[in-house]
């Protein structure tokens, strides 16, 4: 199986391919269309500032080439929000897969830290009466989040993370499939989370 | 719930865990590639590696090591020690480190703070304040003058005060703050609950709480007095005094959120 990782501007990059490596994997990082098409998977990482991210894509055309994906494409963290239409963060219209809005964390009370960093846990949210293949055999499990944006729970969501308020830790629309959280960082759990993208 | 995290820390000389007791004194504690797997096995959240070489092929000997950690080990992890500049920290992410702490390097110069986090994020910037408490320590929680933060591992006293400290590295940008309390470190006797109390109630930021762990209570109070979001500690993991399946099943049922123990 031919593996792909988007290599684009943004931080950590290298996890996830260790963490394919860990599995057996060993994947392309790469930012050539060809190659991107071609692959099985295609997985879309990283971790950094969304608008800079955005216009690395544009400049280098990764944005029509992503939108226009056919095999299962996984966005992580930053990944998942630039597959929104919109994040608050730098002002930025987005990939335009999901049709959600990214927003920025806003504390209710002084205990509400910002960034949202360390284990939480999540809960399938089946809004189309269909579990998502993504999370099979994991629910209500601890995964690693780092992040100060969010996406709200919409119709794409597919898991919920409570976090000041519910927001999507999990999203699929079509082939594209989406996690707010790092399954590279998130131990045994986030391996089966890898494991069962590859088995789509 | 976000859970609270506990965070084995593995002091690294020359490629070997070592642990000291205030500061001196290093004992022996195996391979820290090992060490930090076995740790990540047994339900850590997250690990800390600190590089106390002072030598520069020493230094070389970290970097690969952060590489081996990186691609063995599936939890987040943080280097620290000797990071002193923008080059320093790019080299240990490259090497595939998920945070560095720096410590002396911003009380020498603050602007660190703010060229790392316009650079990697805040999420990438621990700030490491070690810092004593002058005096009596029953007074710790009755004046805000009276700890100071150190420079070199705890060897030199600065001006600094560590809440006008911590303010200012939140302010500024840092993702965390990981606070040592110097009275507390290796003595086994609890954390520094009051001055983590106080830190929590000031800081917008999560605080890692550092320095004092003995007994599984210690850690208890230092969620439920301390308000910590994290704790780290070094010898009681290393030494085998507790262990971080029992020490999370002793948390579960005093009713502290921590992630559950990891399926096999």
């Amino acid at each position: 199986m031919k593996v792909a990782v988007v290599k684009y501007n943004a931080g950590n990059i290298f996890s996830v391919v260790h963490a394919l490596e860990r599995m057996g994997v060993e994947p392309i990082l790469t930012d050539s269309a060809e190659e991107l098409r071609s692959a099985d998977r295609v997985i879309f990482p990283g971790q950094g500032e969304a608008s800079g991210a955005i216009h690395y894509l544009r400049e280098h055309g990764l944005d029509r080439i992503i939108r226009s994906l056919t095999q299962p494409v996984l966005g992580i963290c930053i990944g998942q929000q630039l597959m929104c239409r919109h994040s608050e963060e730098g002002d930025v219209d987005c990939l335009g897969i999901f049709d959600a809005d990214v927003k920025r964390f806003r504390p209710l009370c002084h205990e509400d830290k910002i960034p949202h960093m360390g284990w939480n846990s999540i809960q399938n949210h089946n809004v189309q009466n269909s579990k998502s293949a993504l999370l099979e055999g994991v629910d209500g499990e601890s995964v690693y989040f780092v992040h100060s944006f969010y996406v709200p729970v919409c119709e794409h969501t597919t898991a919920v993370t409570e976090y000041i308020h519910p927001f999507s830790a999990a999203m699929q629309k079509d082939n594209f499939y989406a996690t707010q959280f790092h399954p590279e960082k998130s131990g045994a759990v986030g391996q089966q989370i890898l494991c069962n993208f590859l088995e789509l | 719930m976000l859970a609270k995290r506990i965070i084995p820390c593995l002091d690294v000389k020359d490629g070997q865990t070592v642990k000291g007791t205030k500061f001196l004194q290093l004992r022996q504690a195996g391979d820290p590639v090992e060490l930090g797997k076995l740790y990540s096995r047994q339900g850590a959240d997250e690990l800390v590696f600190l590089d106390i070489t002072a030598s520069h092929e020493g230094r070389k000997t970290f970097a690969d090591m952060v590489q081996k950690v990186a691609a063995e080990i599936d939890i987040p992890f943080t280097v620290g020690g000797g990071i002193s500049e923008l080059a320093d920290v790019e080299r240990m992410l490259s090497a595939g480190a998920d945070k560095i702490s720096i410590n002396s390097a911003a009380l020498r110069r603050p602007q660190l703070i703010d060229e790392i986090v316009s650079h990697f994020g805040s999420q990438v910037c621990v700030v490491a304040i070690d810092a004593k408490l002058n005096g009596d320590e029953g007074r710790e929680n009755s004046d805000e003058e009276t700890w100071t933060c150190y420079l070199n591992g705890g060897r030199i006293p600065t001006e600094r005060n560590l809440f006008d400290w911590a303010r200012e590295v939140n302010d500024r940008g840092a993702g965390e703050i990981l606070f040592t309390s110097m009275n507390h470190d290796g003595v086994k006797q609890g954390f520094a609950c009051n001055a983590l109390s106080r830190l929590a109630s000031q800081l917008t930021i999560p605080v890692i709480a550092s320095g004092g762990a003995g007994r599984m209570e210690d850690f208890r109070d230092v969620f439920k007095q301390g308000h910590a979001d994290a704790a780290l500690a070094a010898s009681v993991f290393h030494f085998g005094q507790i262990g971080i399946p029992q020490l999370k099943e002793y948390l579960r049922k005093e009713g502290i959120n921590v992630r559950p123990p990891v399926r096999v």
